[in-house]
């Protein structure tokens, strides 16, 4: 079975062959549409467990809508239709078995723009936490600092965890969310172009992050930032008008991509 | 080329006119309260007493208070204020200035406040009371005497009455024990009432004229022309505090306003307390939780237009289906013994309340809504993405960051509320009524009472007493006062609502 499958099959065949035990998430023949407006047509792919997978491709090519769709994020959107399947670890997340709260918890999500919420620092970390309710305090404390020292921010932050989490900068926020997303301790984490509202130095910052978190989860971003994507990520996906390209390891789809839509993209040939 | 020509000027003249537009506002708003204020503080300031000869020998003492033109142009006149309903049978004169000899201020002369026939000012002859008789100076020291002794006398006259004899009859029926009681206590109001009658005033007017006056009638007593201005402005603090602490005499046009003060903030609160939990959660209901369909719209809409409905609208919906329909129902089912006065099926304090709850109501919702509506998506979703239900995302990220606005709502709702006249002469204000709704008998807060509100007060003092000009400056204390609850009620709830934006942080503003 070919890891890299498309309903179209793309010229060439499978690229790698790939276990299918180290699959993380399956999306199979995915199509959503914003009321009568598709937004995503027939899309299949896996994503492998513990390792870093890009979506790029143009404004409006659905990369975000297919990222927000993994942790159900459209329930909120009444106007949106969805067929398809998505399995997480081999079970579909639309089961009236799965609880939307739980998969979530599974399936963290950080946004583009830093959205901590208007509490302290500590605060906002044990957020998760508390709501699944029962933890104690001291086990809450240790779990707070572990967050915040995967997210490389505890340094910054330990003398003022009692401080508004307003008052930090962009990129502290950005890992403040993180780190707040970690404290559940989530399987996936996606990541919506996490570093685009943010400086130089902080976007390298999140980098180093994304490349570190790998060994413990499975990361999906998405980016308008080709550079990024080839730094950051062992896989990438292409799309464009809501439809898969190409997907494959990031060397070949940057090096040797296969299509000419693809290079054309990566190229900057194409508006 | 227009268009280019008149950008500059309108670059120019645009910041001009807001920032005049800004300065005449706040100009109003320092006159209305320096108008209020001077002319309705002023009123307690003792004013120096006036002893005008007149040409042909006549003399009268009063405190000048305007001047007009004669109606035929030939000079001017003064209006006095002399007092003395009981001599004159009016307290005004006016006075054509060149019919002025002589102008002087006595420092014999007195003012006396009675409960009867309003102010005297003269002179004062003699004090006969049971001791014996002073004349000329000791006489003043002996009235000194005498009104402190019976003010204290008083006191404890109008203490036994009202909480010792009114709840005791009350008892008589069900404790035998409690006429006993009575017995004892009424025997103590006797003693008390036979030392406070008894004593005399010999008084004079400058004219001439005599007058024995009861010395129980008295209340105050001073010679505003002797009195230092250190006296004097302990003598306006001690007017100011009496006009806030008691209760009005003289069918309102005298004493003070207590009663409507706590009227009024005790129906503001009462109000509060039923508003914001109704309008918040409408507001919730239709920004949270309603499809956001064409029907939400609709009711959205409505909630907006209802905020424009002129109130006595509202006085009339209250009193046709509060007071009578809700009310009248309480009393057939649960006050039967009563009928047919009724208790619930009159206006009354919680009918007040509930109608100005239901014409506050959609200030509230719309300020919820808005402020709900400015919290930012991500948010919502940050928190949805931690695994919260929606219940836990309102509750713990998006109400909190909305109080504020929340707050800002019931601000709205107090200001307007405590504002609002005409509901409440149909739902339960009442002319007079001296009994505040709260007091140490079960239930305590007495929500079937008629109650009284400054608003109202302003109303009644300045059109329905017998003298308006004598009442007037109370009207501007009034009104002074009014705008100071509101004042006070809207400070309590900002400063509440800048604890929540410090504490929870404050959302940018877009």
């Amino acid at each position: 079975m070919s890891f890299f499958s498309s309903p179209r099959p793309v010229a060439g065949g499978p690229i790698i062959d790939f276990d299918p035990a180290a699959c993380c998430l399956e999306i199979e023949g995915l199509s959503l549409a914003y009321g009568e407006t598709p937004a995503l047509r027939e899309l299949t792919l896996r994503v492998p467990r513990h390792r870093v997978t890009a979506f790029i491709g143009p404004s409006g090519c659905g990369k975000s809508t297919l990222l927000r769709a993994l942790n159900r994020l459209h329930d909120l959107n009444d106007d949106v239709r969805l067929s398809g399947r998505i399995c997480l670890e081999g079970q579909d997340i639309h089961d009236p078995e799965v609880e939307v709260a739980t998969l979530r918890r599974r399936v963290g999500m950080v946004f583009q723009a830093p959205n901590p919420f208007p509490m302290s620092i500590y605060d906002n970390v044990a957020f998760g936490l508390r709501l699944q309710g029962g933890i104690r305090k001291r086990q809450l404390d240790d779990i707070v600092e572990w967050a915040l020292r995967s997210s490389a921010l505890w340094d910054e932050v330990k003398d003022r965890l009692k401080r508004s989490a307003w008052a930090l900068s962009g990129g502290q926020q950005q890992r403040l969310v993180i780190a707040r997303t970690l404290a559940v301790r989530p399987e996936v984490l996606l990541l919506d172009e996490p570093a685009s509202a943010l400086d130089p130095i902080s976007t390298l910052k999140i980098e180093e992050l994304i490349r570190d978190l790998k060994s413990q989860l499975t990361l999906v971003l998405v980016t308008h930032n080709m550079q990024q994507a080839a730094r950051v990520s062992d896989y990438t996906a292409f799309l464009q008008e809501g439809e898969l390209v190409e997907y494959g390891t990031t060397d070949t789809l940057f090096t040797n991509p296969r299509l000419a839509r693809t290079e054309n993209y990566i190229t900057g040939r194409m508006a | 080329m227009i268009g280019r020509a008149r950008l500059p000027r309108l670059e120019g003249g645009l910041p001009w006119l807001a920032a005049g537009s800004v300065a005449l506002s706040l100009l109003m708003l320092a006159g209305l309260l320096s108008l209020l204020a001077v002319r309705g503080m002023g009123h307690f300031w003792p004013a120096p007493l006036t002893l005008v000869t007149l040409e042909d020998g006549r003399q009268l003492a009063g405190q000048a208070v305007r001047e007009e033109r004669l109606p035929d142009a030939s000079g001017r006149e003064r209006l006095y204020l002399t007092a003395n309903r009981d001599l004159d049978g009016a307290i005004w004169t006016w006075v054509d200035l060149e019919e002025i000899a002589e102008e002087s201020h006595p420092r014999d002369l007195v003012v006396l406040e009675r409960t009867r026939w309003g102010t005297f000012q003269g002179r004062l002859l003699a004090l006969e009371a049971t001791e014996g008789r002073a004349e000329g100076e000791a006489a003043w020291t002996a009235l000194q005497a005498h009104l402190k002794e019976l003010a204290v006398l008083r006191a404890e006259r109008d203490r036994l009455r009202d909480e010792v004899v009114v709840p005791l009859v009350r008892r008589l029926e069900r404790d035998p024990r409690a006429e006993t009681e009575l017995e004892r206590a009424s025997a103590r109001i006797h003693e008390l009432q036979a030392r406070i009658m008894g004593g005399r005033l010999l008084l004079e007017s400058v004219d001439g004229r005599r007058l024995e006056q009861p010395l129980e009638q008295v209340l105050r007593a001073w010679r505003p022309n002797a009195m230092s201005p250190p006296a004097k402005m302990v003598a306006w603090g001690r007017g100011v505090w009496r006009f806030l602490a008691e209760g009005p005499r003289a069918a309102n046009s005298a004493g003070g306003v207590w009663p409507a003060i706590f009227g009024t903030v005790l129906m503001v609160l009462l109000m509060s307390v039923v508003v914001t939990p109704f309008g918040v959660l409408a507001g919730i209901y239709l920004n949270e939780v309603a499809h956001q369909g064409r029907l939400t719209h609709l009711v959205r809409i409505a909630v907006r237009n209802l905020a424009g409905v002129p109130s006595i609208v509202y006085g009339v919906f209250g009193l046709g289906v509060f007071v009578y329909g809700i009310g009248g129902s309480l009393d057939e089912w649960f006050f039967a013994d009563r009928l047919p006065s009724p208790t619930f099926g009159t206006g009354g304090l919680l009918w007040a309340s509930l109608t100005l709850a239901l014409l506050t109501l959609p200030v509230v919702i719309v300020a919820t809504e808005e402020g709900l509506a400015r919290v930012p998506d991500n948010q919502r979703e940050g928190a949805l993405a931690l695994g919260a239900t929606r219940v836990e995302m309102l509750t713990r990220v998006v109400l909190p960051m909305t109080a504020p606005a929340m707050l800002t709502g019931v601000i709205l709702a107090v200001a307007r509320a405590a504002g609002e006249v005409a509901p409440l002469m149909l739902v339960g204000v009442a002319k007079l009524a001296p009994q505040v709704p709260v007091d140490g008998e079960f239930p305590f807060i007495h929500l079937e009472r008629k109650f009284m509100h400054l608003g109202y007060h302003i109303y009644d003092v300045a059109f329905h007493g017998d003298d308006v000009q004598a009442a007037l400056p109370l009207v501007y204390a009034t009104a002074l006062l009014l705008v100071l609850v509101i004042l006070v009620l809207n400070l309590t709830a900002i400063f509440l609502r800048h604890h929540l934006r410090a504490r929870h942080g404050a959302l940018p503003r877009r």
